[in-house]
């Protein structure tokens, strides 16, 4: 191992070592007192953020090209930290509510982490893979995490034979690419089909095998049907990484793979992922007006969003949009990450101790009893809306912009229109909060309150000067284009 | 020498038959042996590919990649196995059945 290959996996790492130490340490932890672990936890995120950012400006590829350190890996790297470092100082006082305080939760989540970040910096299939599993593994066993609560274990039995089925998928995918080019490293692979080397048959299969593997990660319709039970059954803190980190994860290997590996490809995948796209817009806000409770409601949401910055992926399917296409990807991402994530805690804060349904009639009252909550979770539901003044209507704006730029006016149709509909039970929740009288006051821990209110400010600074975090995403991405 | 595509035509079964397992089979320790039959389907794809990128008696890097990405696939699927079983167990604990349509706290 060089300096460069080392340096190239350093925030890596630095995380998997401190997981390691962790979980010895988390031994000498008394059990009352798991918040230790979770400071811990906490600095090791820092720690792993400090040191992605200490690496800006570097460009850096290893072990013979499989892994790169560039800005894309650190933009998706620091989203998922960020995520991670906002679960990790929600979690204690969920866990401690409902009994179920393991030092276990945050060294699986810093796991999980991990694989997310060498997601995005992998440049070779199987480090693709490597990272998925990374990715995946752990948080099987967060889901199941309220053991033995049965919608836990239920959620974490189904996740994970579908998550096991997609891999499954993934690999097939894989191996087909590999016959087809006889590389499984992304700059070889297109190198190989621009020579026409490559055999298209097993290629396209390939291609295709691939994209239903991330599908099912990035909760994609056809392959979303995992979503609404899984998001339902978890504990709500792990529900609220899931919906952040294992879509930025999937996202961020998507879109390498297919803008790398495969743009010679582009004039098949495009149009396959704009009509995945459009489903996945339609039938995730539409199914998300039935659901009574605001987990499922949340959980077609997120499939929803899934559909807006695929749209982005198919608009990146034309080069010469490509680097617009990919950097309004990422700022979606974040921006998804930070309206989400606000929501989600908004949810834990209003969730019973047993509550195991969580019905929208639970925020009745709320404006009430909690007004600057309250106001906080209707930011939040406007964001997710794509109204202004706030970051989810820039993110949907250079969504669109980027699909017709790129000539898919009708996916871009599509998108506003599934806005409006997703408006309807955004609002309701709004609606609820603000019209409908309530029981009475809410206990609000005060990790809670910090974490929703540096969504909040987040939300409405990032919407009104999108400006500076966009030009961050471009230049994120200037290394990624240069390469390919 | 039988030819590739011959293994490929068998990985290519195999694959379906894991894949229709999952989608047919009702027994969470049978769907799970399903998926092993995936990626195992992948492989056999994979070591017959890479014994036609060997040249004959020298050791192409081509061929080694592909090798290679055996060993991850056994590695990850046995860690997948020791997750998969363990909350296939406490799942048994709890409900005393392992049959996935009796799984059905969560509608959907």
């Amino acid at each position: 191992m060089t300096t460069s290959d080392f340096n190239a996996i350093l925030p890596v790492l630095v995380l998997t070592s401190w997981a390691c130490v962790l979980l010895l340490v988390d031994l000498w932890i008394p059990k009352d007192r798991k918040a230790i672990t979770a400071w811990l936890a906490a600095a090791g995120l820092a720690a792993t953020l400090a040191v992605v950012w200490l690496l800006s400006g570097f460009n850096l590829s290893g072990f013979g090209g499989m892994v790169a350190l560039d800005g894309f890996s650190r933009f998706v790297s620091a989203v998922v930290l960020v995520a991670g470092i906002v679960v990790v100082v929600i979690a204690p006082g969920y866990l401690n509510q409902r009994q179920i305080e393991r030092g276990e939760f945050y060294i699986l989540l810093l796991f999980t982490i991990s694989g997310a970040m060498l997601m995005a910096s992998a440049s070779d299939l199987v480090i693709v893979f490597l990272a998925l599993e990374l990715l995946s593994i752990p948080l099987y066993v967060l889901a199941g995490f309220a053991r033995p609560r049965a919608e836990s274990e239920e959620s974490a039995l189904k996740y994970f034979l579908l998550g096991a089925f997609a891999s499954g998928f993934f690999v097939y995918g894989v191996a087909l690419t590999y016959g087809a080019t006889a590389s499984t490293n992304f700059q070889q692979i297109a190198a190989a089909v621009a020579a026409g080397q490559a055999n298209l048959l097993l290629l396209s299969g390939g291609a295709a095998l691939i994209l239903v593997g991330l599908g099912f990660k990035v909760a994609a319709v056809p392959f979303h049907m995992w979503t609404p039970d899984v998001y339902e059954g978890a504990p709500t803190v792990v529900t609220a990484f899931m919906s952040v980190g294992a879509k930025v994860g999937g996202f961020a290997a998507l879109l390498r793979v297919f803008f790398t590996a495969f743009p010679a490809l582009s004039a098949n995948w495009a149009p396959t992922i704009a009509l995945i796209a459009a489903l996945t817009m339609t039938l995730g806000n539409v199914a998300a007006i039935a659901q009574s409770s605001i987990k499922r409601r949340l959980a077609y949401s997120s499939i929803a969003h899934a559909g807006y910055i695929l749209m982005a992926v198919v608009a990146g399917g034309a080069a010469a949009f490509s680097q617009f296409a990919a950097s309004s990807a990422l700022f979606y991402l974040l921006a998804y990450g930070i309206m989400n994530l606000g929501a989600w805690a908004v949810v834990i804060a209003l969730e019973k101790r047993d509550g195991t349904t969580n019905p929208i009639d639970d925020f009745a009252g709320l404006g009430a009893a909690r007004p600057g909550l309250a106001i906080a979770m209707t930011l939040f539901m406007l964001s997710l809306t794509g109204l202004p003044p706030t970051v989810g209507f820039i993110g949907k704006f250079y969504v669109f912009r980027a699909a017709i730029d790129a000539g898919y006016m009708w996916l871009a149709l599509i998108g506003v229109v599934t806005s409006l509909v997703s408006a309807f039970y955004y609002l309701r929740v709004v609606m609820v909060m603000w019209m409908k009288p309530g029981e009475g006051p809410v206990a609000l821990p005060r990790s809670l309150g910090w974490v929703v209110g540096v969504m909040a400010v987040a939300t409405l600074v990032l919407g009104v000067v999108p400006a500076p975090l966009m030009a961050a995403a471009g230049r994120a991405l200037l290394s990624l284009f240069a390469s390919a | 020498m039988i030819p590739t595509s011959y293994y490929i035509l068998l990985s290519a079964i195999l694959f379906v038959i894991g894949a229709t397992g999952v989608l047919v089979r009702r027994n969470a320790i049978v769907i799970f042996m399903s998926v092993e039959l995936m990626l195992n389907s992948a492989n056999l794809a994979f070591v017959a590919f890479a014994r036609q990128f060997q040249p004959a008696g020298a050791v192409s890097q081509a061929a080694l990649s592909g090798q290679v990405f055996v060993f991850f696939i056994m590695t990850v699927a046995a860690a997948e196995v020791a997750v998969g079983l363990a909350l296939i167990v406490a799942i048994f604990k709890t409900k005393h059945s392992i049959d996935v349509d009796e799984v059905h706290q969560l509608k959907g």
